[in-house]
C-alpha cells in the first residue's frame, strides 16, 4: 500500500506536485492519470526517494521507501524508458540490480525470458529498440518479485502485442494480490486495466475513485436534438417537466436517456424534428472535461494563424525542461 | 476528494495495518535479504567490469606506464650519458603522471556517467541509502586503480633496475622500493578518488574531468607565468604544492629543496580527498537524483 499525505513538490516558483493525498491499495490496478506535465512522474520519483517532497509525506506499508531493508524485492519500479548505461549487456545490467539487493542470479534469466528477451540477452542495451528497452525496464521491475509495482507510462513505445502483453501481466500480477500503480496519460489505456482511478492536473487531485464510478459518473447519456421548431419544442418539453440543458443556436441537448419520451412528445405535438439522436460522452471526453483547466501544453485547432492568436506568455516557454 | 470506499477497521490507522492487514498481500518466494554494503560493492564491481570505458582507460593507462617508461628506461641505458649516482626508479615517473589522465577519467566516470545514461536513477531505487553506493562505487573504483597502478609501476621499475644495472646506478633501497611502486599507487588512486567525488558533485563527466585536468595542470602552468619578484613565494609554493611535483617526491626529485618531502604528497592528497568525499556525500543526500 503506498500512501500519499500532502505530498508537495517545488521547483522555485512552480509547482510541480501540489498537496495530494491519496492511497494505492494492494490487490488492484490504480491508473495515474493526468495530461502532460501534471506531475506523475514527479509523484513515482517521490515515492521511490529519487526526489525529496517540499512538504507531506509518502509511505509504503508505513515505511519511507529509503528505510526498505530490502527495496528491490519490496517494491519495483519502470521510471522511464533506457534509464541505464547503453554499454552494458541487458544481462549485466539486471546482473548489477540483482546483486545490490541480494537476489539470486537465476532471476536474472527468469525475468528475461518473462519480458521475451533471453535472446539478446548478451547484446548491448544501445541498440535496443524503444520497445525492447521498455520490456527491459519492465524485467528490472520484476526482478525481485515484489509486492508493490510502479510503471511510469509502460505502453510507450510498445506495439500492439506488447501493449496486450503488459495489460495482462499488470492484471495478473495485481490479481496476485500485489500493488499495481500505473501511470498514463491516456484514458483510454486506462479504461481497459485500471480498476482504480486517480486523476491529477498540474499537481492537484481532481479525482480519486473506483473506475466503475468514474464511468457511471462522466459517462453520462444525452438526447441531442435538432429542430426548425426551436421555441415550440422548448415549451413542449418545459410542459412535459423535462429540462433543456444546453439550449445551443441550432441543437438542444437533453440530460439521460430519454430520446423516446421526446419523439413520441414531438409526435404528439406535431413538432419537426431534423434529429433526435441518443449520445454518450466517451470517458476520454470526460478525462479532458476533467483536465481542461489544468492542461500544461495546449495545442490549437486549425492551421497557425498570425501572432494576434498566439497564446500569451503565462507560460515560459521552456520552463517545464527541469521537470525532468 | 473523495474517500476510500473499502471497508476498514476503524481502531488501526491506516500504516499500521500492513501485518495483519485486511487486503490479501502477495508474498513471494524469493528469499528477502537485508543488503548491505557489500551487497553494493558486488553490485559495483559488476558495473565496472561490464563496461568498454574500464578497459579502454585503464588499457591505454597501462600502455602510457608501461610504455613510456620502458622507452625512458632504454633512452638512458643507451645513451653515452653517465648513469652513476642516479636513482633507476626516477624514470617512472614520466608514464605515471601521463597515465594520471586515465585514472582521473576513469574516476570522473565511475560517478558522473550514471548522470548522464539516467542509470543513477535505477542504481539509487535499488540502493536508496546514496552514501552507501558513493562508498562502494569508492572501494571498488580505489581498489581497481590501486591494483592496476601498482602492477604497471613495479613492472616498470623492475624494469629499469635491470636495464641500468651494468650502467653504474644506484641500488635502490627498501624504502625507495616501497616508495616508488606502493606509495605512488596508493596516491594515484586517492587522485582518480578526487575525481571520483568531483565527477558526483558535477554530474557531468566531460566538466568533471576538465576540472580535474586543470587541477593537475594548471598549477605548473600558472606558476610558470609568474615572473614578478613579488609573486615568488606564490610561485615556489604552486611549483612545490602541484601535482606533478607532488608525484615526483614519490622518486625523491623534486623540483625543490623545501615543501613537501617524504611521504607528505600522501598525507595532503588524503586530507583533499576526504574534503572532497565529505562534500560530495553532503550534496547527494540533500539533492533531488
Amino acid at each position: 500500500m503506498i500512501e500519499l499525505e500532502g505530498l508537495t513538490k517545488r521547483y522555485g516558483e512552480k509547482v510541480a506536485v501540489n498537496d495530494l493525498t491519496c492511497t494505492v491499495r494492494p490487490g488492484v490496478i490504480t491508473g495515474f492519470l493526468g495530461p502532460n506535465g501534471a506531475g506523475k512522474s514527479t509523484t513515482m520519483r517521490m515515492v521511490l526517494g529519487l526526489d525529496r517532497p517540499t512538504a507531506g509525506d509518502v509511505r509504503i506499508d508505513g515505511r519511507h521507501y529509503d528505510r526498505l531493508k530490502d527495496p528491490l524485492t519490496y517494491v519495483g519500479a519502470l521510471l522511464e524508458a533506457k534509464a541505464w548505461h547503453g554499454g552494458r549487456s541487458a544481462y549485466n545490467h539486471l546482473l548489477c540490480l540483482a546483486q545490490s539487493n541480494g537476489i539470486p542470479a537465476r532471476r536474472v534469466r527468469e525475468v528475461l525470458d518473462t519480458v521475451g528477451l533471453t535472446a539478446v540477452a548478451r547484446k548491448k542495451t544501445k541498440g535496443f529498440s524503444l520497445g525492447m528497452g521498455q520490456r527491459l525496464g519492465i524485467a528490472g521491475a520484476l526482478l525481485g518479485d515484489p509486492r508493490i509495482l510502479m510503471f511510469d507510462e509502460p505502453v510507450n513505445g510498445l506495439d500492439p502485442e506488447g501493449i496486450h502483453w503488459i495489460r495482462n501481466l499488470m492484471k495478473s500480477l495485481a490479481a496476485q494480490g500485489r500493488t499495481v500503480f500505473v501511470s498514463s496519460h491516456l484514458m483510454s489505456e486506462m479504461a481497459l486495466t485500471a480498476d482504480h482511478l486517480i486523476v491529477i492536473g498540474q499537481g492537484r487531485l481532481l479525482a480519486d475513485s473506483s473506475m466503475a464510478d468514474f464511468i457511471a459518473q462522466n459517462s453520462r447519456s444525452r438526447v441531442r436534438i435538432r429542430t426548425p421548431q426551436r421555441e415550440r419544442l422548448l415549451d413542449v418539453l418545459q410542459g412535459a417537466g423535462i429540462t433543456v440543458v444546453d439550449p445551443g443556436a441550432e441543437v438542444l441537448e437533453v440530460d439521460g436517456d430519454k430520446s423516446e419520451a421526446i419523439g413520441e412528445l414531438a409526435a404528439r405535438y406535431r413538432v419537426v424534428l431534423h434529429e433526435l439522436s441518443p449520445q454518450r460522452s466517451s470517458l476520454e471526453e470526460a478525462f479532458m472535461r476533467l483536465t481542461a483547466g489544468s492542461v500544461e501544453y495546449h495545442a490549437h485547432d486549425g492551421p497557425p494563424s498570425g501572432p494576434r492568436e498566439r497564446p500569451g506568455p503565462r507560460q515560459q516557454w521552456g520552463s517545464e525542461w527541469r521537470k525532468g | 476528494m473523495s474517500t476510500p470506499q473499502h471497508p476498514m477497521p476503524q481502531a488501526a490507522p491506516e500504516w499500521q495495518a500492513a501485518p495483519g492487514s485486511p487486503y490479501p498481500t502477495y508474498t513471494s518466494p524469493i528469499p528477502v535479504v537485508r543488503t548491505t554494503l557489500w551487497h553494493a560493492v558486488g553490485s559495483e564491481w559488476t558495473k565496472i567490469r561490464s563496461v568498454r570505458s574500464t578497459m579502454w582507460t585503464l588499457g591505454v593507462f597501462v600502455l602510457l606506464v608501461v610504455g613510456i617508461g620502458l622507452l625512458a628506461g632504454a633512452v638512458v641505458a643507451n645513451s653515452s650519458a653517465d648513469a652513476s649516482n642516479a636513482n633507476p626508479l626516477e624514470l617512472g615517473f614520466f608514464g605515471l603522471l601521463l597515465g594520471s589522465m586515465c585514472v582521473i577519467t576513469l574516476g570522473v566516470l565511475t560517478t558522473a556517467s550514471e548522470y548522464g545514461t539516467g542509470m543513477i536513477r535505477t542504481t539509487m531505487v535499488a540502493c536508496p541509502n546514496r552514501g552507501r553506493v558513493l562508498a562502494a562505487k569508492a572501494i571498488v573504483f580505489f581498489l581497481v586503480a590501486f591494483v592496476v597502478t601498482l602492477v604497471s609501476a613495479s613492472l616498470v621499475a623492475f624494469a629499469h633496475v635491470a636495464m641500468l644495472e651494468g650502467e653504474g646506478a644506484l641500488e635502490p633501497t627498501g624504502e625507495e622500493w616501497f616508495k616508488a611502486t606502493v606509495g605512488v599507487s596508493l596516491y594515484i588512486a586517492l587522485l582518480g578518488l578526487l575525481s571520483l567525488a568531483i565527477g558526483s558533485v558535477i554530474r557531468h563527466s566531460a566538466g568533471a574531468i576538465t576540472i580535474m585536468i586543470g587541477a593537475v595542470l594548471a598549477p605548473l602552468v600558472i606558476a610558470l607565468f609568474m615572473f614578478s619578484q613579488s609573486l615568488k613565494d606564490v610561485q615556489q609554493a604552486l611549483f612545490e604544492y602541484s601535482i606533478p611535483n607532488q608525484l615526483s617526491i614519490f622518486y625523491a626529485n623534486s623540483l625543490t629543496d623545501s615543501g613537501p618531502s617524504g611521504w607528505d604528497p600522501l598525507w595532503i592528497m588524503l586530507a583533499v580527498t576526504a574534503a572532497a568525499f565529505a562534500g560530495a556525500v553532503a550534496l547527494l543526500q540533500k539533492r533531488d537524483v
